[in-house]
């Protein structure tokens, strides 16, 4: 087994792993804004803030959807040696993750009336991020944020859902930002 | 399952050995045995807890017998062979001298690890559950009913 698929992970987990938390935490709580993470050297195609994402939410409890070209063997080594996250169907996923084209987000789970939470956060991978494109409003925003995202309609129906609905991470390299279901897009 | 069909056995074996073996011994025959391979940590030694399953009879439903301490830890040797050991307690050297015997036992020195920590390992394991097996031995109680000669 060639010794690159295991290693790459958090050189010192605890620590390393508040980092990247706090840094999820503040792009979850204020969508648009973009943050850089780090610490993990993934096997390609996936990329830095991606695989950070994953080590530091996912864990033996949490189904892992990979979509498309993400899904390969030396990703599924590295991602079990690190978390332990079971590999899953669409409709099982707690997390999906893959480039915007290759994910179907109408299979994902969007949580029930009762339990909104038992719904997906969806990992998109996009060439790049910049405060440019789509205008977002909503909670944690103070006025209007800017983000370039990938499809309106598709994530204006996402919005309509709530409370109900799918989260979003977009990452580029080490950059993320995030759009949970609250933020209204135009 | 068929155990002698497992092509993993063997590794199975030498892992559940060195999990069950006393830290103070595999620390003595590590030195004894005089090796320093230079290797990479890929997970650094850490300490949690395993849930323990068990089968009534080894055919029941399956039930929880109860949490135990496990230390783990993963290593990569220079030429990229990796070796991960799971041994009981929370001693870390013993989990990195585990992870090292696994990784060394992947490779051609496989043979001398065998017989200078390996063996000497077996041996102390089976003279512990021999004993074992002799306490309990002494306190077993033979039921029989003797004829009462009624008719």
């Amino acid at each position: 087994m060639p010794q690159t698929t295991l290693a790459g992970g958090f050189a010192d987990p605890p620590q390393d792993a508040a980092q990247a938390f706090r840094g999820i935490m503040q792009a979850m709580a204020r969508p648009g804004r973009i943050e850089t993470v780090g610490g993990v050297r993934p096997p390609a195609p996936l990329s830095v803030a991606a695989a950070t994402l994953l080590l530091t939410l996912c864990d033996p409890d949490t189904g892992l959807y990979l979509a498309g070209a993400c899904d390969t063997p030396a990703v599924r080594d590295w991602i079990t040696f690190h978390t332990g996250a079971p590999f899953v169907a669409p409709a099982d996923a707690t997390f999906a993750l893959g480039a915007w084209h290759d994910i179907d987000l109408s299979v994902l789970p969007i949580g029930t009336p009762e339990y909104p939470d038992r719904s997906a956060t969806v990992i998109v991978e996009v060439p790049n991020l910049t405060h440019g494109g789509a205008k977002l409003r909503g909670p944690g925003i103070k006025d209007i944020a800017m983000l370039n995202l990938p499809d309106l309609p598709a994530l204006q129906q996402n919005a309509a859902l709530f409370p109900l609905g799918l989260d979003f991470f977009f990452t580029s390299g080490a950059d993320l930002a995030a759009l949970p279901r609250s933020t209204k897009v135009t | 399952m068929d155990g002698s069909s497992d092509p993993n056995a063997p590794r199975k074996a030498w892992l559940s050995l060195l999990a069950r073996s006393a830290p103070a011994d595999v620390a003595r025959l590590w030195e004894a045995a005089g090796l320093a391979p230079a290797h990479d940590v890929l997970r650094a030694p850490e300490i949690g807890a395993v849930m323990v399953r068990g089968r009534a009879g080894a055919v029941g439903a399956p039930f929880n017998l109860g949490e135990m301490t496990v230390t783990r830890t993963t290593v990569a040797l220079t030429g990229g062979i990796v070796g991960h050991g799971y041994v009981q307690g929370r001693d870390k050297a013993h989990a990195t001298h585990a992870a090292l015997i696994d990784a060394l036992m992947q490779t051609d020195a496989a043979a001398g690890i065998e017989s200078a920590i390996l063996a000497p390992l077996r041996d102390a394991a089976n003279t512990r559950r021999d004993a074992r097996a002799k306490r309990a031995a002494a306190t077993k109680v033979d039921f029989f009913t003797v004829a009462r000669g009624e008719d």
